[in-house]
């Protein structure tokens, strides 16, 4: 009971990390239709600002502690945007309206870019972290087990909550969260009636990007390891809870990252650690193959 | 620097657009510093008592923001010089389709010729095997992708179906190559089947992620299975191919190949042995796959890659026709995998990742969907270019993924856009890119 307590615990910080990040695929889908290959490793980089910053500012002496970690997530929020606009403008605009494998080939490519970028300015090894906000508190203790909830699980789980609710309230309350939406229902009605709709793709990709260093950052802080190839699995379990949520439905983002968190954390817990990841892409395929729409997504009418 | 040369040429012949141009590269160069400056200007390394340390390198920076204000100038200036890009007209298609008829055999003649011409060694000739394997895996994709418009994104787990299969059958059982070689098309088509029925309904993106999640099942099943296939460690002492019995030793005994042939032992003959063992299977599934498309099969593959819908209303088995198209891909694949098992004499899951089959089928996208020269050329650009930086050593991924993305701005429909209808009645037309349909799978 305390085990899965504690299990429960950790599937659902993990979850909100795979929820920020399916938020960008999710709403990147929604808008051009193409799934954005590159965003796992968008979500690398963000991990890799922060290292960055986080080092900076702790061996630099200048602060430390939470005010520290909130001035890590708005450098890593910020250059993670600048990438994410960078990629879309290189990578995807010139392919808008184009043949419909390209941007997908061209995001492959790009994918292959950042890894490699990442790889060659700060080196292959693994960079090692010491945490930054030791400690927790116990929950229950049940014989020798103790159940922890730590303040970094609780951080995550606080930042996540509140970057999504600001993100909420960009998207159903602000002009550009309603030309986002516009562009996502009919994006050539949506230029006719004036928005500027390569303005409002830029944005989301802006957006999506900074979602992803939160997750990234978060990422760094929780676990404390980072190399320049976590963008990829942890890239495809986001996608593959954009789809178990409904590709393209906000809240199905976050619910089926909750759930695929839980589901590896739980099937580690239990079953078999080396599998986990077939555990994730088995999801992924019987969602697709039994429940193309998603949880929480509205059925593709096909018309002829 | 270079930078200044380029704001010399860029009024010189257009003054109007010589301000906003510098603007525009200035404002490119701010955001290239933005990016630049955490990941490139402080490096992050393993200090001496365990913990991270920076190390500043504003040189380099400041090089590549250089850059990136220079080529944008030179972008700008170029495209003002050029005018906008004229779409192919027929004429551009009908000629580049007339050399395209030249390029097809001078191409086979070289790759026949290519271990008789003076100056091929050991190196040239690994790297043709090589390049022919990609346009082997190229041309049985290209089934699949390119003829029944079925996005696939995990096929190399087909080619370490093939892979496996021969390496497990040769070392447990002591099969030869030869029975190995069907064997191992054989069940990568089954696997193809299997992994394909489930998937019949999907289309385009969504079955490319189906497709990339099996092929990631594939590989960490045979990461983890390590009583069956050494896990990590792979699958080692893989039998070398023989000549239909005749073992390549240097022996030089009777039963040996140049035993029988009587002539002088050499490594060389074994790697002439393979090129052309490669260079003729790559041949059969050209021939295979232009064949079929003639057949009823091919063109209800075709048919279905431009309108499933309308195929189904003509009573057009979609079942039937999807699977034959993931089967006959798949087994191409394993055969290519028994060969490059046989080829490396050793294998391992490491050889089969995700961004095998990104390059197998950035390889049919760029080679133009459906046309065979096309990949083939792609084949021998990406994989040969590959080589060619090997002096690059850590850029080269960077710089391939960098041309992927490249060529696919300049060139989205692939090298070889334009088609001409496989079964036509009266003349033929070839059909310009811009109105090729597209793979919705």
């Amino acid at each position: 009971m305390a085990y899965a307590l504690q299990q429960l615990i950790n599937g659902i910080s993990l979850g909100m990390i795979y929820g920020l990040i399916a938020v960008g695929y999710t709403m990147v889908y929604g808008i051009i239709g193409m799934i954005n290959f590159a965003h796992g490793d968008i979500f690398m980089i963000g991990a890799f600002v922060a290292l960055i910053s986080l080092v900076m500012l702790v061996s630099g002496g200048i602060m430390e502690g939470p005010a520290a970690i909130l001035i890590v997530l708005l450098v890593s929020m910020c250059v993670t945007a600048l990438y994410g606009w960078t990629v879309e403008r290189i990578a995807y605009r010139p392919l808008r309206g184009s043949f419909r494998l390209a941007p997908l080939i061209s995001a492959i490519g790009m994918s292959i870019v950042l890894q490699n970028y990442v790889q060659v300015a700060q080196g292959a090894r693994v960079k090692p972290l010491e945490p930054v906000l030791p400690g927790g508190i116990e929950v229950l203790r049940a014989d020798a087990f103790v159940v922890q909830f730590s303040y970094m699980q609780m951080l995550i789980i606080a930042v996540t909550l509140a970057v999504l609710a600001i993100f909420t309230w960009l998207v159903t309350r602000t002009p550009l969260g309603r030309a986002m939406r516009a562009c996502e229902q009919d994006r050539r009605m949506a230029s006719l009636l004036g928005i500027d709709t390569d303005r409002t793709i830029s944005l989301t990709f802006v957006i999506g990007a900074s979602l992803a260093a939160v997750a990234g950052a978060m990422y760094l802080l929780r676990y404390g390891v980072i190399d320049f190839y976590i963008g990829f699995l942890a890239g495809v379990k986001a996608f593959t809870a954009a789809v178990l949520g409904g590709i393209g439905s906000l809240p199905g983002a976050v619910l089926g990252g909750l759930l695929i968190g839980l589901i590896e954390t739980f099937w580690s817990a239990y079953f078999s650690v080396q599998y986990k990841d077939v555990a994730a892409f088995s999801i992924l395929a019987i969602t697709l193959i039994f429940m193309p729409s998603g949880l929480l997504g509205r059925a593709e009418v096909e018309k002829v | 620097m270079s930078g200044g040369a380029a704001a010399a040429v860029a009024p010189a012949q257009r003054p109007a657009v010589a301000v906003p141009a510098l603007k525009d590269a200035l404002l490119t160069a701010l955001v290239a510093f933005g990016l630049f400056v955490p990941i490139v200007g402080l490096r992050t390394d393993v200090g001496a008592n365990g913990g991270l340390v920076l190390r500043q390198r504003w040189g380099d920076v400041a090089v590549l923001v250089g850059l990136a204000f220079a080529g944008r100038l030179l972008m700008l200036a170029w495209r003002a010089v050029r005018g906008d890009a004229k779409p192919a007209t027929a004429a551009r298609t009908a000629l580049l389709r007339k050399a395209g008829t030249f390029v097809a055999p001078v191409l086979l003649a070289l790759a026949v010729l290519l271990p008789f011409i003076p100056g091929t060694g050991r190196y040239e000739l690994d790297l043709g095997i090589l390049v022919l394997t990609y346009v082997m895996l190229g041309w049985g994709l290209n089934i699949v992708v390119g003829l029944a418009g079925l996005l696939d994104l995990g096929y190399v787990a087909f080619y370490a179906v093939g892979a496996y299969a021969y390496a497990l059958l040769a070392t447990i059982f002591g099969l030869s190559f030869w029975i190995c070689l069907p064997l191992a098309g054989i069940l990568a088509a089954f696997w193809g089947v299997l992994l394909g029925f489930p998937v019949l309904r999907l289309r385009g993106d969504y079955l490319a992620i189906v497709t990339l999640a099996f092929g990631e099942i594939i590989r960490v099943v045979l990461l983890n299975w390590v009583s069956l296939t050494g896990g990590p460690n792979g699958v080692t002492g893989i039998p070398r191919p023989t000549f239909f019995g005749l073992p390549f030793s240097m022996s030089g005994e009777p039963g040996t190949f140049a035993g029988f042939f009587g002539i002088e032992p050499s490594p060389v003959h074994r790697v002439i042995f393979l090129y052309y063992l490669i260079l003729a299977l790559a041949l059969l599934t050209n021939w295979v796959s232009i064949r079929l498309r003639r057949q009823p099969l091919g063109r209800a593959w075709e048919a279905l890659r431009e309108d499933e819908i309308a195929c189904r209303a003509l009573g057009i088995n979609i079942t039937t026709t999807k699977l034959t198209a993931f089967a006959l891909g798949a087994m191409f694949a394993g055969i290519a995998g028994s060969f490059f098992a046989t080829r490396q004499g050793f294998i391992s899951p490491e050889s089969f990742t995700f961004i095998e089959s990104a390059i197998i089928l950035a390889i049919v996208v760029l080679g133009g969907m459906g046309s065979q020269i096309g990949i083939a050329i792609a084949a021998l650009v990406m994989i040969g270019g590959f080589e060619v930086f090997r002096d690059l050593d850590e850029y080269r991924m960077l710089v391939f993924g960098g041309a992927m993305v490249l060529i696919m701005v300049a060139r989205p429909r692939g090298l070889v856009g334009s088609r001409t209808p496989t079964v036509a009645l009266g003349t033929r037309r070839a059909i310009g890119a811009e109105h090729v349909a597209e793979g919705r799978g």
